[in-house]
């Protein structure tokens, strides 16, 4: 068992035939995932990756019954592409770029609430289930099998703590990183409910960082609904106020909100143990089972 | 991240939409700032042009009735320090004689993903301190971004908020106006604080905020080059990273960071602090780096004179070690003798790759992030014995 992706899973890559989009279209597959088609406008008729290349999205659910997208559009287009990926009812869209305007966010968010399609990132690194399939820029390599699930708002640190993980033969159902952006489709709320409704998944490691209120909502939503034990991770803990670490989201506030502090307390009152360093997150997660 | 326009361009911004602003002048010295003064008549306000808040209560605005005092003012604010931001212009501005001050704001609700309209009858202080200490005294309301501000929303914040009926219609006005500049111009966020009314039920802007979204810049060209001219007043070194395109933020210890994603790197900074170092830096090469970013990123670093060793640490996805190994090389091969230590420490995508690639005479090599931050954090603690 794993959440959101198996090998059954029939993907369209969105700009295929971009550098980006090529590159991780093949190790995709290379891993195990069903990519079926392209989407890129201008481009229908063509092959990238060895697959068909459609001009729309919609083109490719109706040739290749796709049911999933995975994004790698340019920011200036990605909110378009999204919209595109929403309008053709998919199941799933990974959105992986970085560096979409907030606004556009803003509005995709609002048609995501109007739709039944899932959306993951953007600015995020994707999922996989580790043996069955991966959508995204994730090295598939250091995955390994297990009953752990993993939520991360950044990228290489969900491998650093998987890696963390792995070197001690424990594996992962599935990793989903959601993303470093304000505005985001799938939240950390969204990913415990998954892991919580997996009977594989014993333990599950949520990596949090600072800005915004996403990781103390998620503690408040662990202690109501949650069974299976969680172990955090909070970056940031040295960021000095107003200045923005790197993502678009992660900066604490003026005013003191969006702390690693809060965040590690709220945690830590939900039941959470917190790790100083991701061995420590091994750790708990090693203690949890046993 | 957002890019701040300065008071001055803003006030320029909000001008040229219809928003009323008091007569001001800008004047990058002493004689220029008298000029200005006598030109708009006194009692006039000279304030400091830096893009930080608190600039009233650190010394950066006075207000002045004559021209001794216009030319004692803008001498003193003219060069001065302001939170470690150099002060090269004044805004010389014709003071308004107010009744109240109302406060006007359109910004991002990140946990709701939507926009949204505030305004409070509490302006002219700190708006955030009012949000912690009497969150009723603003009133908000969320925008749908596919519709924008509805004209009855701009009504019933401004109701919400208990404005005087005999300025409603004035303060809604300006609140639709914002929203409009707002969504037209990427905005982060949109601020009037304080709005004034004066005696006779005229509503002006005495302060204003426009912070853009940095990522919409690319359609944004007017104010893509108001940034050029914003940004000539911060740290050197963030000016260069800048140049190279980094995410970058000076910090004050001695121990020099470098990796690729903001999680990992904050996540390194908080393991020197955690070890017993200090992060000397913030500095994210992005995804995909190749070997010249690599290099201009321990340019970077290097130019930082308070650091004394480097921690160097990529776990490849989207960045491949073989890359990264030859950025390496690249850099320090050019020095007779490494300026700093430098520990690197690869993994994921390539590492093997890379560590064939990486020449370790000139660097010290690690397996583990911990280990290769507890190694640079010893070296900057023998350097500093």
């Amino acid at each position: 068992m794993s959440v959101l992706v198996d090998d059954d899973t029939r993907v369209v890559v969105q700009g295929i035939t971009g550098g980006e989009g090529k590159f991780h279209a093949e190790q995709m597959m290379e891993y195990g995932t069903n990519v079926v088609a392209g989407a890129v406008p201008g481009k229908g008729g063509q092959e990238a990756a060895g697959v068909p290349v459609y001009d729309t999205v919609q083109q490719a659910v109706d040739a290749e019954d796709a049911d999933t997208s995975v994004i790698f559009v340019p920011p200036a287009f990605a909110g378009d592409a999204i919209f595109e990926a929403l309008d053709a009812d998919l199941d799933l869209a990974v959105a992986i770029t970085e560096g979409i305007p907030t606004q556009d966010m803003a509005r995709v968010n609002k048609r995501l609430s109007e739709t039944d399609t899932r959306l993951i990132g953007p600015n995020c690194p994707g999922l996989i289930t580790p043996g069955e399939a991966k959508l995204g820029i994730l090295p598939g390599n250091i995955f390994s099998e297990g009953n752990v699930g993993l939520v991360s708002r950044s990228g290489t640190l969900t491998y650093q703590v998987v890696d963390n993980l792995t070197n001690r033969g424990i594996g992962q159902t599935t990793a989903i990183g959601i993303g470093g952006d304000p505005i985001i489709g799938t939240s950390f709320i969204d990913a415990l409910e998954l892991f919580e409704n997996d009977d594989e998944t014993d333990a599950i490691v949520m990596c949090g960082e600072i800005g915004g209120e996403d990781e103390e909502q998620a503690a408040a939503y662990i202690d109501e609904h949650v069974d299976t034990p969680v172990a955090g991770f909070i970056a940031g803990r040295t960021a000095p106020p107003g200045k923005r670490m790197g993502h678009a989201g992660a900066i604490v506030s003026g005013s003191g909100t969006g702390t690693a502090e809060s965040k590690i307390s709220a945690l830590n009152d939900a039941g959470v143990p917190v790790g100083d360093t991701p061995e420590e997150v091994a750790d708990h997660i090693e203690a949890f089972l046993g | 991240m957002a890019m701040k326009l300065h008071e001055y361009q803003a006030k320029g911004v909000f001008a040229d939409a219809g928003i009323p602003t008091p007569d001001s002048q800008l004047a990058s010295d002493v004689d220029g700032a008298v000029a200005a003064a006598e030109e708009i008549g006194y009692p006039v306000a000279i304030k400091a042009q830096v893009q930080v808040g608190g600039r009233g209560k650190a010394g950066g605005i006075k207000l002045v009735d004559d021209a001794d005092e216009a030319r004692e003012a803008a001498d003193a604010i003219l060069g001065m320090d302001l939170k470690g931001y150099h002060v090269g212009s004044v805004l010389v501005e014709g003071a308004v004689d107010f009744t109240d001050e109302l406060y006007v704001g359109i910004t991002m609700d990140r946990g709701e993903g939507k926009p949204v309209a505030m305004v409070s009858t509490k302006g002219g202080v700190d708006i955030e301190e009012v949000a912690e200490e009497d969150p009723d005294a603003i009133a908000k309301e969320h925008i749908d971004p596919s519709f924008g501000m509805h004209p009855y929303q701009a009504r019933k914040a401004v109701y919400d908020a208990g404005v005087d009926e005999s300025v409603a219609r004035d303060v809604s006005s300006v609140l639709t106006t914002l929203y409009q500049l707002w969504d037209d111009r990427d905005g982060a966020d949109a601020e009037i604080n304080p709005l004034m009314v004066t005696a006779d039920d005229e509503v002006i802007a005495a302060d204003a905020v426009m912070n853009i979204d940095e990522d919409a810049l690319f359609r944004q060209p007017e104010l893509a080059e108001m940034e050029a001219e914003a940004a000539s007043t911060g740290d050197e070194l963030e000016q260069k990273a800048d140049e190279y395109g980094f995410d970058y933020v000076r910090l004050e210890g001695n121990t020099g960071i470098i990796g690729n994603g903001a999680g990992l790197v904050m996540t390194t900074l908080d393991l020197v602090d955690y070890y017993g170092g200090e992060p000397a830096n913030f500095l994210d090469v992005g995804g995909g780096a190749k070997a010249d970013r690599i290099a201009n990123a321990l340019d970077m670093v290097f130019s930082d004179d308070n650091v004394e060793s480097v921690v160097f640490n990529i776990f490849g996805g989207i960045t491949r070690g073989d890359e990264v190994a030859k950025g390496i090389n690249e850099a320090l091969e050019q020095f007779d003798e490494i300026p700093k230590p430098v520990v690197v420490r690869l993994a994921g995508t390539n590492w093997e790759e890379g560590m064939e690639i990486l020449n370790e005479d000139l660097v010290t090599v690690e397996q583990t992030l911990e280990d290769a931050v507890q190694r640079a954090v010893e070296y900057a603690a023998e350097v500093s014995e």
